[in-house]
């Protein structure tokens, strides 16, 4: 695999908006910037009202994906391009999402939204209505998801990549800077874990670094190549923006977003929990 | 709010209902440009190394917000008319008022 099989720029996008079997998709937890203005032709998916459970804390199940994909028009074999805002964190999680239920075409914008709206680059208001399909998913793939067991045992056994800020990963703040702080769970990390915060792995404008940097960067960071590897944040979104650094660009063989993340993990009756910066 | 994602909520000048500022450091202002606001812009907040904390997209009226850790921070913010800079110390809990002029 190859950053060009997982990655479109903002260039090829904007010459294949009507290319047939291509289909963009706005992927956002807040998708009023969808209709204030979108990729021509693209549909949208609200991460939290259509991948998320509404009841249980899970994302919709095989069925539900089906049902989705069908619904905004999305066939097996189309190309399948996601952006979203917040430098593509929720069409990040899309993109995990699509794999996990085996849509193989399937890539990201680089540098989504971002990228698009500094280069200038249109935006369109006209609804889009695509042809329902009969969308079929598979089961599952369990290679890419981590469990909170799972977490528990990988330990100082595994990889652990805590892709939050350095105040989140320390315990001072409960979540991003951007968000007000009160929250159940206890602050701090799971030990072991080496603190790479995701927006290390972007450019300012929101496109992923070199391969070369990536490769550095998570080196530095002591990440050991040897082993396998899970990605956690506050809630799993920052972390499938990591988890597809390290899988889709680098080529790591065994790496897994933890979806639960710090919302589970420090909400866990007996763990192990560390607080500070970290051994670096 | 254990289910709600990440993704940078809508910003106003109105704080949200909850925030006790006699507890959090919330920096706060408007993105400019000759003197006029500026929306759309992408927001990001760098704490003391320069290393990226967060980021939000400027409301129609140039509105941001960040609810930050005591320390020196900058606020930078991009648009496609040009970028713009601005430092910051917050120390104790309460508004801390940032203008960031952009172009």
């Amino acid at each position: 695999m190859s950053r060009e099989d997982v990655l479109v720029t903002a260039e090829w996008a904007e010459e294949n908006l009507d290319a047939p079997g291509v289909v963009f998709v706005e992927v956002d937890e807040d998708t009023s910037a969808y209709d204030g203005g979108h990729i021509p032709g693209a549909v949208k998916i609200d991460w939290k009202t259509e991948l998320q459970d509404p009841v249980r804390r899970d994302f919709v199940d095989r069925a539900g994906f089906e049902k989705l994909l069908s619904a905004k028009g999305i066939a097996n074999d189309d190309r399948v391009i996601l952006y979203g805002g917040n430098n593509n964190w929720f069409a990040a999680y899309a993109y995990w999402y699509f794999r996990l239920y085996g849509h193989g075409n399937v890539q990201l914008l680089d540098g989504g939204r971002k990228k698009w709206e500094l280069d200038g680059r249109p935006l369109s208001t006209d609804a889009v209505t695509r042809e329902e399909t009969s969308y079929s998913a598979k089961e599952q793939d369990a290679s890419i998801r981590a469990f909170r067991d799972e977490v528990v045992e990988a330990i100082n056994n595994k990889n652990l990549v805590d892709v939050r800020s350095p105040d989140e990963f320390a315990g001072k703040l409960l979540a991003p800077a951007h968000l007000p702080q009160e929250q159940a769970q206890r602050a701090g990390h799971i030990p072991s874990a080496i603190n790479v915060p995701w927006s290390k792995a972007a450019n300012e404008d929101g496109t992923f670094k070199s391969d070369e940097e990536l490769r550095e960067l998570y080196k530095e960071a002591g990440i050991d190549e040897s082993k396998s590897t899970i990605a956690y944040c506050r809630i799993g979104e920052r972390s499938s923006h990591t988890w597809f650094a390290l899988h889709e660009l680098l080529g790591y063989s065994d790496v897994k977003n933890y979806d639960g993340s710090w919302t589970e993990y420090g909400s866990l009756v007996g763990v192990p929990v560390e607080i500070g910066p970290g051994a670096k | 709010m254990t289910n709600d994602g990440c993704g940078a909520p809508e910003q106003s000048a109105v704080l949200p209902a909850g925030v006790d500022l006699a507890k959090e450091i919330v920096l706060g202002g408007k993105v400019t440009a000759d003197g006029a606001p500026v929306g759309g812009a992408f927001v990001r907040l760098l704490d003391a190394s320069g290393e990226f904390t967060a980021e939000v997209v400027s409301s129609p009226d140039g509105d941001f917000r960040f609810f930050a850790a005591p320390g020196q921070w900058t606020v930078r913010a991009l648009h496609r008319s040009g970028n713009g800079e601005t430092r910051v110390t917050a120390e104790s809990p309460g508004l801390h008022p940032v203008a960031v002029t952009v172009g």
